[in-house]
């Protein structure tokens, strides 16, 4: 069998801004055939949209392809011209972004946009390129094939985006797709659709991939061959089925357990303190915008959601993007006061806002934020992040503070020498412990963690969450844990808490995770992908309820 | 690791990098400061005093730069120009700058009412024509220096204080700062510690720009009789006085616009080519 696309010693290097050149991609080969996908999976900075963008001969600003080949159909990328490279892109070689809201122009009608590259390389008439996009959005299960292209990419929602994202790549019938993560900014139940619609279109056309991830549960269904990446190496590769089952190197077997949850049962607290409500939220409602005459703000997040959290215990909050979690979480905090209701913290009313509570309130209760780019002063050093709370809260002076601070990135384990760092100078897995810290600084009794792994690789979320377990034995913390990822939220969580628009609908137990009531709790807990290549193929969920709880 | 640390250049050490045009334009204005500070002591003659027979004199021996229209040496009258021009820019400047900044900030943190208040006050302020403005206080209180810096800074507060607004507001939006917000700090340690920090970058390149501005008002405020008052004179005062010796090429008034431009293109030149921090961290 020829292979479409052959890579040999491909080299990557970078150049830092003191002219320190950085080896990205250290001699990668690679090959794929007609019609096959292959999945390049690896944590981030691992190199692998590295290099999947070279196989459009393309390498980032500051970034250059310094030695091998990258033969695409018997023509090597690397030695080709700008503008011969630039006739091939999009007509032979197409690429599916990961954030098609971002990719498209938000001024220009989709259609327009979709048969763009048609009109750049002349391949058809643009009539004919209609037709076919057309046929592609049904293809992809579009709603409203027909009339979709005449809208505008706000109009239609993310799911719907990333499957026009595909369409535009495939209109001018490449050879070969690059994904880049298409669906990992997508809802699971979202995702499902999205996943089902590319791999139907991939073979009805025969096209050749390259599927760019880290989560390998939804490679496990796309790919034929999957190819283990790690600091620019390749370190494990093999059909689908025989890395999932017989992992040999010892990164891939970690990136496998990290996928499965470990939940060993947690030893229920008997006694009276397991009955004690440390966080209790009685009827709460919060909204956005200017009151209205009825006292109701423009738009309501949360409606009449009630929650308690017993000492020492963790409560889960999952529902899909928009359902209200992290509105909830900010009304908890007291960053976005509540309209209706009240907070119970340890026996005591909260103020609405938290410039009504007491530093002691404030201090026991801590939020930990998503993104811990934004949540760390990029002008602070990580000794100076830690140490405010302890002065804050404390009044530390400079030696106990100091010998704190290494009790506290001792907890996190965080190397001492990152103290002067500033947060630019650290991975994303470890400003999320600084992140963390900084809460811990307070010794608070609860701290909300809102989607504190979604931005994180697998493999660093689940380092995360074990961290998060140990802490929670040694300081008697209570969690209350906010994310869409489910297999999270049930590795860690007591109880667990499913939201839908603003609503709760639902608490469950982990232990009855497998059994839920309501239905969109079914559908929720049946979209999450299985690492079973045939889980894809096998899924049956109910089409009423699809209908009713998606709006893809 | 050694080889690659013996081939980087020479400034790595300091962790800035350094760009030829910026040290070029710190030079000229480093040569400015230096002569604001040292003109007493450097003038060759007093600058009130005619030293020449003629007047619009060309450039000779005993006269560097010639003589002026009353047959004063120029040398001497641009090296004290210096001390006007700079002084009176660089003290409205910083009041303009931190005053803007301060209330920008301020606006932005508080939000609501005091930030609706203070917008629209200093929009106000910022629809008045400038010159206009300046020629009005001017003739009211009559021109000294004070008065010129001060009404200068008031010109420039809005600018720099939109500038501020809009960056903080940006700052503000981060978790980081709600953060510090929910941990209860006051508003000094939000400005002091949260948002000055990560927006004195910009703050300062503007600062630079508006004192270009200054000098360039205060050039045409003394252009038209209204800024500094003689014998002394700032270097848009010297080409007014000496305009009549523009049919003949005069010196006297070439080089005090030689001056003004060199200043505010070099101090332009040097803030577009700041020092920029090497980010890369070495594994040592």
């Amino acid at each position: 069998m020829t292979s479409l696309v052959e890579i040999r010693e491909l080299r990557v290097e970078a150049t830092t801004d003191s002219g320190r050149t950085i080896a990205i991609i250290k001699g990668v080969d690679l090959d794929i055939a007609e019609g096959e996908i292959v999945a390049l999976i690896g944590e981030s900075g691992s190199g692998k949209t590295t290099i999947a963008m070279t196989l459009m001969g393309y390498a980032r600003a500051g970034c250059r392809i310094v030695g091998g080949t990258v033969a695409v159909d018997g023509v090597d990328m690397v030695a080709l011209s700008e503008k011969d490279r630039a006739a091939v892109r999009g007509a032979k070689i197409a690429y599916v972004p990961q954030s098609a809201a971002a990719a498209f122009n938000p001024a220009i009608r989709i259609m327009d946009q979709v048969i763009e590259v048609v009109r750049i390389h002349g391949v058809m008439p643009l009539e004919e390129a209609r037709a076919k996009a057309v046929a592609l959005f049904r293809a992809l299960s579009l709603p409203n094939p027909e009339m979709i292209g005449d809208r505008y990419p706000h109009q239609v929602s993310g799911g719907q985006l990333q499957r026009l994202a595909a369409a535009m790549a495939l209109i001018a019938n490449p050879k070969l797709l690059i994904f880049d993560e298409p669906t990992t900014a997508l809802d699971v139940t979202t995702q499902v659709e999205v996943l089902r619609a590319f791999k139907s279109v991939i073979s009805a056309h025969r096209i050749a991939g390259i599927y760019v991830s880290h989560d390998l549960a939804v490679v496990a269904q796309i790919a034929d061959r999957i190819v283990v990446l790690r600091n620019g190496e390749v370190q494990e590769s093999g059909a689908t089925r025989d890395i999932l089952a017989r992992a040999q190197h010892p990164y891939t077997q970690q990136l496998l357990a990290a996928v499965t949850p470990h939940h060993a049962p947690r030893p229920a607290v008997s006694g009276p303190t397991a009955a004690e409500a440390l966080l209790e939220v009685h009827e709460v409602s919060v909204g956005y915008g200017p009151l209205r005459s009825d006292g109701q703000p423009a738009i309501v997040a949360v409606e009449n959601v009630s929650l308690r959290v017993a000492r020492g215990r963790n409560l889960g909050i999952i529902g899909e993007s928009g359902c209200g979690k992290s509105t909830l979480a900010r009304a908890i905090a007291g960053i976005l006061p509540p309209f209706a209701g009240g907070v119970v913290f340890d026996g005591r009313e909260l103020g609405r806002s938290a410039r009504s509570r007491s530093a002691d309130q404030l201090r026991q209760l801590q939020i930990v934020f998503q993104h811990a780019d934004t949540a760390l002063n990029p002008a602070q050093t990580v000794e100076d992040i830690l140490g405010r709370p302890l002065t804050f809260y404390h009044g530390m002076a400079r030696k106990p503070r100091s010998a704190r601070i290494d009790q506290l990135l001792d907890m996190v384990k965080l190397p001492r020498s990152l103290r002067l760092r500033r947060p630019a100078e650290l991975s994303g897995g470890q400003k999320q412990r600084v992140n963390f810290a900084r809460a811990l600084a307070a010794d608070p009794k609860l701290i909300v963690c809102d989607e504190i792994t979604s931005a994180l690789d697998t493999v660093v979320a689940a380092a995360i969450i074990d961290l998060l377990k140990e802490l929670q034995r040694e300081l008697d913390l209570a969690y209350v844990f906010i994310s869409h990822d489910l297999s999270v939220v049930e590795a860690i969580c007591d109880d667990i808490v499913v939201m839908y628009r603003g609503r709760k609908i639902e608490q469950i137990t982990p232990e009855a995770m497998a059994r839920p009531e309501h239905p969109y709790t079914q559908l929720l807990l049946s979209s999450v992908p299985k690492l079973d290549p045939t889980w894809l193929d096998n899924l049956r969920q109910d089409p009423e309820q699809v209908r009713a709880y998606c709006q893809r | 690791m050694t080889s690659v640390a013996k081939s980087a250049p020479r400034h790595q050490r300091f962790g800035y990098r350094i760009n030829a045009v910026g040290v070029a334009g710190a030079l000229v204005v480093g040569f400015w400061i230096v002569v604001a500070l040292a003109a007493p002591a450097i003038v060759p003659h007093p600058i009130g005093d005619i030293v020449d027979t003629d007047y619009f004199g060309p450039i000779s021996r005993e006269l560097w730069l010639g003589s002026d229209y009353l047959g004063r040496d120029m040398t001497s009258r641009i090296l004290m120009g210096a001390r006007y021009t700079l002084g009176i820019s660089i003290a409205s400047v910083i009041i303009a700058g931190v005053s803007g900044v301060m209330l920008g900030m301020i606006a932005a943190i508080t939000g609501g009412v005091v930030d609706m208040v203070l917008s629209r006050f200093l929009d106000a302020l910022n629809s008045i024509p400038s010159k206009l403005f300046s020629l009005v206080v001017v003739a009211a209180v009559g021109s000294s220096i004070p008065v010129l810096i001060v009404t200068m800074a008031v010109i420039y507060i809005p600018g720099a204080f939109r500038f501020a607004r809009a960056l903080a507001v940006n700052i503000n939006t981060m978790d980081f700062v709600v953060v510090a917000r929910i941990r209860g700090e006051s508003l000094f340690y939000l400005i002091r510690a949260e948002i000055l920090p990560n927006i004195i970058g910009p703050v300062l390149v503007d600062l630079g720009l508006r004192f270009v501005f200054i000098v360039l008002l205060l050039s045409g405020l003394s252009f038209l009789g209204l800024g500094v008052k003689p014998p002394y004179a700032d270097w848009g005062a010297l080409v007014r006085e000496n305009i009549g010796g523009l049919p003949y090429a005069a010196p006297a008034v070439i080089v005090p616009s030689l001056a003004i431009a060199s200043l505010t293109i070099a101090v332009n030149l040097l803030i577009d080519n700041l020092p920029t921090k090497i980010r890369d961290r070495e594994n040592s």
